[in-house]
């Protein structure tokens, strides 16, 4: 009896030393991929990386240099574009689900916003191809940046929506008790204090749309100058890399692989200020 | 006014409609009456919280809203201001009315009537954006207030009717959080003060507070009557017996009872009323 008890004992640990090693290793499978972007990334693209790759147009077919202001200068605009059609709609929409309208709408618009989020991406540059594109007769700036608003919207929609509702009614009581109006209530208490969380939700999406090409595809198209109106073809970082990558010339290839360092490092730094603005999230309310 | 009624007859009819009702005239031996709530009722939905209440709030004076759990306290202090809408799906019957204006026309904006009625939750809730200066002041701000010396001494004349100014003057740019808990109530209440109401509604202003915060309060309380009518939510008997000249009992969404404290607690005219004082249920 003492014996197998004692077995079951050994065996039971080993199956818990089992169990926890499959979890290590799953979970270094997914740091792995991060850390082989950024190794690679960094071998290949760190020497492309310079002064003239921030400074300069894209040299033509066969000159060495040259880099990609303009690309990097677009996604600036695009996101300029998109920020300015997808931050007020996502955010007033997060704060209708949240603040206003019935349960069972509420639930409804819920539904559909998740729905969009799983929409993919390229999806948007085919709508927005046929609804804006082909009516203008033109890839232009306009439409690239519409097409990634479309894909912030349902994001930070939801984002807002959630730290919202984190709000505690009290706040919204106390307001409301010194006869302050609903939406003032709203805007200097409500999103005052959920006003970490909202600017989370809005730079993630940016950081998220940022890297997009599909979408970007049919509808700002690219562009190897400088774009001098918002209605013409722009270039984008994503876009950038996607025509140099496939292209035939090891120079290209060398540029691609800069700016695709330059916009993950982008990415990252949006993320590690993410970082630094929650990192109260526990102590204050949102 | 009968010489009005002879030359601009239509400018007398309008003033007529602005004019709020004529409060009925007092008995010269009756206490001034700040709210008379006349056959109130009150339904959450199907369920009615509130039935066929009928009471007078004496002004300047604490009226104890005493009762089990469920019983519609908080119902009926919060149709004092109509914070209750903002449930939905209420439906309110009966009147209630502020120095004779019913609160329940539809000409009457919810918000000015909370700002004529104040209130004071049972968790203090101070903005966590702001500091203790700017949470006195933000019922004044958002409703359109600029003039900055004028915030100031109303700043500090809530603060000194809260009890709070000797503890904070030198720290008004904390934020409103770092206070004690005690402290932070009081701060509510100088926050509820700064917009001048004219009746405080209290809803358990002390159940989430130690003794020593509690007797700080309710020694405000008794010092804020002498300018306020006000209105509390008791669970604690004794409490109500300390701080109260008035005692209304609800059971089950009916008053019970109401009168004065001395006579609700020394000889009560419902059984019902004793047995909850007694502590024989609830």
């Amino acid at each position: 009896m003492r014996f197998e008890r004692a077995h079951h004992h050994t065996w039971r640990k080993i199956k818990s030393g089992l169990v926890s090693t499959i979890a290590f290793v799953s979970a270094l499978l997914v740091i792995a991929p991060l850390g082989l972007v950024f190794f690679h990334l960094l071998v290949n693209g760190a020497g492309s990386v310079n002064w003239d790759f921030f400074t300069k147009l894209p040299a033509p077919v066969g000159a060495a240099g040259g880099g990609m202001v303009n690309a990097i200068v677009g996604t600036l605009e695009l996101l300029a574009l998109a920020g300015a059609i997808g931050i007020p709609v996502g955010v007033l929409g997060g704060i209708y689900l949240a603040e206003y309208g019935s349960a069972r709408i509420n639930s409804i618009l819920r539904f559909l916003a998740d729905v969009l989020n799983g929409i993919p991406s390229i999806t948007w540059g085919v709508v927005v191809y046929g609804l804006v594109v082909l009516r203008f007769k033109g890839f232009s700036a306009y439409a690239g940046g519409l097409a990634l608003s479309l894909i912030m919207i349902p994001l930070i929609l939801r984002t807002t929506e959630e730290v919202v509702l984190l709000v505690p009614n009290g706040y919204r009581e106390a307001a409301l008790a010194l006869g302050v109006s609903r939406w003032k209530t709203i805007v200097h208490i409500v999103m005052k204090t959920a006003s970490k969380g909202i600017i989370t939700g809005i730079l993630l999406a940016l950081a998220r749309v940022g890297g997009e090409t599909a979408p970007l595809l049919f509808t700002a198209f690219g562009n190897r100058f400088w774009n001098h109106s918002l209605s013409q073809p722009i270039a984008a970082l994503p876009l950038q890399i996607f025509t140099y990558a496939i292209s035939p010339y090891d120079d290209w290839h060398r540029q691609a692989w800069a700016g695709a360092l330059v916009l993950v490092t982008g990415v990252f730094c949006v993320n590690v200020i993410v970082r630094v603005l929650t990192r109260g999230r526990a102590a204050s309310v949102v | 006014m009968d010489n009005l009624t002879m030359t601009t007859p239509e400018r007398t009819v309008m003033e007529d409609v602005d004019q709020p009702a004529e409060p009925p005239p007092a008995d010269e031996s009756a206490p001034a009456c700040t709210f008379r709530v006349k056959n109130l009722s009150i339904w959450y939905g199907e369920k009615r919280a509130i039935d066929n209440v009928t009471l007078d709030i004496v002004s300047n004076a604490v009226s104890a809203i005493i009762g089990p759990s469920g019983c519609g306290k908080s119902t009926f202090i919060r149709a004092l201001n109509r914070m209750h809408e903002l449930v939905p799906k209420t439906r309110v019957e009966g009147t209630v009315l502020l120095h004779g204006e019913d609160l329940y026309s539809n000409d009457v904006d919810p918000a000015i009537v909370r700002r004529r009625v104040g209130m004071v939750f049972q968790k203090s809730n101070p903005f966590p954006t702001m500091s203790i200066g700017e949470n006195v002041i933000v019922g004044l701000r958002l409703n359109g207030v600029r003039d900055r010396k004028f915030l100031n001494e109303r700043l500090e004349k809530s603060l000194r009717m809260a009890a709070l100014w000797d503890e904070v003057k030198d720290d008004l740019h904390k934020p409103g959080t770092s206070l004690s808990g005690g402290q932070q109530q009081r701060l509510c209440i100088a926050r509820a003060l700064a917009v001048e109401p004219e009746v405080l509604l209290m809803d358990e202003p002390c159940s989430a507070l130690d003794p020593i915060a509690t007797a700080k309060i309710e020694e405000l309380i008794y010092e804020l009557k002498a300018k306020y009518t006000i209105v509390t939510v008791t669970h604690n008997m004794q409490q109500a017996g300390r701080i109260s000249d008035y005692t209304a009992f609800f059971y089950l969404g009916r008053l019970i009872e109401f009168g004065p404290t001395t006579k609700i607690f020394t000889n009560p005219s419902e059984r019902q009323t004793e047995d909850y004082i007694t502590g024989r249920f609830g």
